[in-house]
């Protein structure tokens, strides 16, 4: 609220012609300094003088907090391990918008970090603004990568004006957790204690009419209140398992383009199922959560990264799995965290060792896998160690007809478009609003978006 | 004036030089960008837009909402900052012994920066667990989703912690403007027989009035610059319901790239505050002048 004093600007040494005595003196006692503070390169006398931290040093940015973070960790430790104590400065920024805006800012300011993090579907837009260099078929061979080795829908997903714009480390889908006390009382688990095959509309709703028998209450908890992402998730989802389904924006976000039709069938769906008293109607992230832990509920959805706090609940027996296809085809929300390289003059060396970094990061998926996500790296992906890893080899499966939010310069994970169309959509889930004034709304808060020129 | 010599301007050099670099250089760009299409990853100012920008924020409901927020928040913080502070330092200007006590008391929390007394504040407002929801309880208000999750509420809250974050710093100026006042004139007031209420109304209020307007003015302004605290303790939320001006300006600029129609904005809210400025220097002319006239 009040004025802070301005930060220090960083200290140039200037070059004059006339020099007076005091000044060379002030100089040259700058000058000294300068130098043995830059003898040390260490990241104080970098930032001053606006020179590279050590080249050999890896500047790496990632967005993980939670149980993410710390399996990231592990994995820059065991790069540590490998290559030095002091070969990577790896920094962890709070996700979300303020995120991107930092590394934006970053490559802006030329002073980017080496490798960075990304939301899959927030590197488009970083692309469309220059903020990217691509990677080229030749930085890949450089460090024994090809295109196949990683999951193809993963792959394809990244592919921007046919260029590689980031390397996918993961996908992380929406995914179905299951609460294996309740199902089993609803009859819903067969004999290895695994969810039934509930594909289709009718299977689906009978075992949540089964359920909601059994907890006397809700069936299934998705997340709407002070929860913009969780609903988008869940409509996306369901949205894309019908074959009139067209993508939501076109043309870079200018243009509106969702079918009308399947918008209104999948949200009058949903709150059918609320009106049934299956579906929560307002419950926020963390309790959506715990009324499946506590058998509130049989079923929850959300992404599998909440593998995680639900293995930490004592006593609870949950499974999971992809979410079933209701309608005509398998579809489920997914994003892929993936690496970037902020647009930077690089030496062919530094490109190589960056390239190397991504490489050794990528070996380590399995630890990476642990917490949920479906690794994109194909060797891992196939080694028997994941393959036998429980609950994950369950949904592992939806990662290859994961479908991603829309390109938009508006767009993307944890976006203003997410959370503008998100807030609409849990609104018609707590009986708020009807579909037909959710699709008005989110239509005529999306305007200064469709109809201003993207800035990038 | 006419003494000025060119060895006064190489005293202020070092201050001038960051003065234009940071404060006087970028508003110019500012007032130029806010008729550009300037994107934050572009050089230069972009394309022209003529007054496009400005349209836009005149046609946009959430930078009225906006607005309004601020507007809120000022009318939520002003007057129970100046009474208040003003009530805490008459009564402590009265307190013969451990003075400094109380000094230190109502001016402690100002030292906090707003990232501290954000947290404590989420803390205190916490649903059901925090420490606001036992009085709560008390007086027999829903603990419901937290005064901070609630859109009618939660710029309430906000105001409140920035209530207890800055009085402190209002309550010194009143109490310097306090001690400024000779005690004879209380005595003199005495020996007439005039009652302790009396002389802060006779007396203390009208010799207080300069201070009063000052920090009048200088409240509005911090007011109407909030940021900080809605920034750390809803972002904005719960949806946009305390989305303020700045924070529309910082997301306009930072996350959807669009330096121009945040210019745009922020030449708008420079134009407010200036009016509003300029109506409490009028205000307070006028009264000046009625007093005395009278």
């Amino acid at each position: 609220m009040r004025n802070r004093p301005p930060r220090a600007a960083p200290v140039r040494s200037v070059e004059s012609p006339a020099i007076s005595r005091r000044r060379l003196f002030g100089a040259g006692a700058l000058a000294a300094s300068t130098l043995t503070v830059a003898g040390c390169s260490t990241p104080l006398a970098a930032g001053l003088l606006g020179t590279q931290l050590d080249p050999e040093v890896i500047v790496y940015w990632n967005l993980f907090g939670g149980g993410d973070g710390v399996r990231m960790q592990d994995m820059e430790t065991a790069y540590r391990e490998e290559y030095g104590e002091s070969s990577l400065q790896a920094t962890t920024l709070t996700w979300g918008n303020p995120y991107y805006s930092k590394l934006t800012l970053a490559t802006v300011g030329n002073q980017p970090p080496d490798v960075a993090v990304a939301h899959l579907t927030r590197a488009k837009p970083l692309w469309t603004g220059g903020i990217l260099d691509p990677i080229t078929e030749k930085d890949l061979a450089g460090v024994g990568l090809t295109t196949e080795d990683f999951n193809a829908q993963a792959w394809k997903a990244q592919v921007t004006d046919g260029q590689n714009i980031a390397i996918p480390l993961d996908t992380h889908p929406f995914t179905l957790f299951y609460n294996k006390e309740v199902c089993d009382q609803a009859g819903l688990l067969d004999a290895d204690g695994l969810l039934v095959d509930l594909t289709g509309m009718d299977a689906f709703e009978a075992a949540l009419a089964e359920i909601s028998a059994v907890t006397e209450g809700l069936a299934i908890t998705v997340a709407n209140v002070a929860e913009t992402s969780t609903p988008w998730r869940f409509f996306w989802t369901l949205y894309n398992q019908l074959d009139a389904a067209t993508p939501f924006l076109e043309d870079d976000g200018a243009t509106i383009s969702v079918d009308e039709e399947s918008f209104l069938e999948v949200m009058g769906r949903i709150q059918s199922w609320v009106d049934q008293g299956w579906l929560n109607s307002a419950l926020d992230y963390a309790t959506s959560q715990t009324t499946m832990f506590t058998g509130g509920s049989g079923f929850y959805l959300q992404g599998e990264w909440e593998i995680s706090t639900a293995q930490s609940i004592d006593g609870l027996e949950f499974g999971m799995a992809p979410i079933p296809q209701l309608y005509d085809r398998q579809a489920v929300q997914a994003d892929s965290h993936t690496f970037i390289l902020p647009r930077k003059d690089r030496s062919p060396e530094q490109r190589q060792q960056a390239m190397e970094f991504i490489k050794a990061m990528l070996e380590q998926s399995f630890t990476w896998a642990e917490g949920g996500h479906v690794p994109s790296y194909m060797p891992a992906f196939e080694s028997a160690e994941y393959q036998a890893l429980e609950p994950q080899k369950y949904y592992a499966a939806s990662a290859d007809y994961a479908v991603y939010d829309d390109p938009a310069w508006y767009g993307g994970s944890g976006s203003t478009f997410e959370s503008t169309v998100g807030a609409q959509l849990g609104l018609v889930q707590q009986g708020v609003l009807t579909p037909e004034q959710a699709l008005q709304a989110i239509r005529a808060q999306l305007e200064i978006y469709t109809s201003t020129p993207s800035p990038l | 004036m006419r003494h000025r010599t060119p060895q006064a301007w190489l005293f202020l050099t070092p201050f001038v030089v960051f003065y234009v670099a940071f404060m006087i250089g970028p508003t110019v760009w500012m007032f130029f960008a806010s008729f550009f299409h300037t994107s934050t990853v572009h050089s230069g100012l972009g394309p022209f837009a003529g007054l496009d920008n400005y349209l836009e924020m005149f046609g946009r409901a959430d930078f009225w909402s906006a607005l309004w927020h601020t507007l809120q928040f000022t009318l939520y913080t002003v007057p129970p900052l100046v009474i208040l502070s003003f009530v805490m330092a008459v009564l402590t200007n009265r307190v013969a012994r451990g003075q400094w006590f109380f000094r230190l008391a109502f001016f402690l929390p100002f030292i906090l920066p707003s990232a501290t007394i954000s947290l404590i504040w989420v803390f205190v407002f916490t649903p059901s667990t925090g420490l606001w929801s036992l009085p709560a309880r008390m007086v027999g208000l829903e603990p419901g989703a937290g005064i901070l999750s609630d859109p009618s509420t939660a710029m309430i809250g906000i105001a409140i912690a920035t209530i207890w974050w800055t009085i402190g710093f209002n309550f010194v100026l009143f109490l310097a403007g306090l001690q400024d006042i000779p005690r004879e004139l209380y005595e003199a007031a005495a020996v007439d027989g005039a009652t302790p209420w009396q002389q802060i109304v006779r007396l203390t209020v009208p010799l207080l009035n300069r201070t009063t307007g000052l920090v009048i003015l200088l409240q509005i302004i911090a007011s109407l610059k909030i940021f900080d605290q809605v920034y750390l303790m809803t972002e904005g939320g719960p949806g946009i319901s305390t989305q303020v001006a700045l924070g529309l300006i910082t997301d306009t600029a930072f996350t959807s790239n669009r330096i121009g129609a945040a210019s745009a904005a922020s030449v708008l809210l420079f134009l407010i505050i200036l009016v509003i400025a300029i109506i409490q220097q009028v205000v307070s002319r006028v009264g000046t002048a009625r007093e005395e006239g009278s």
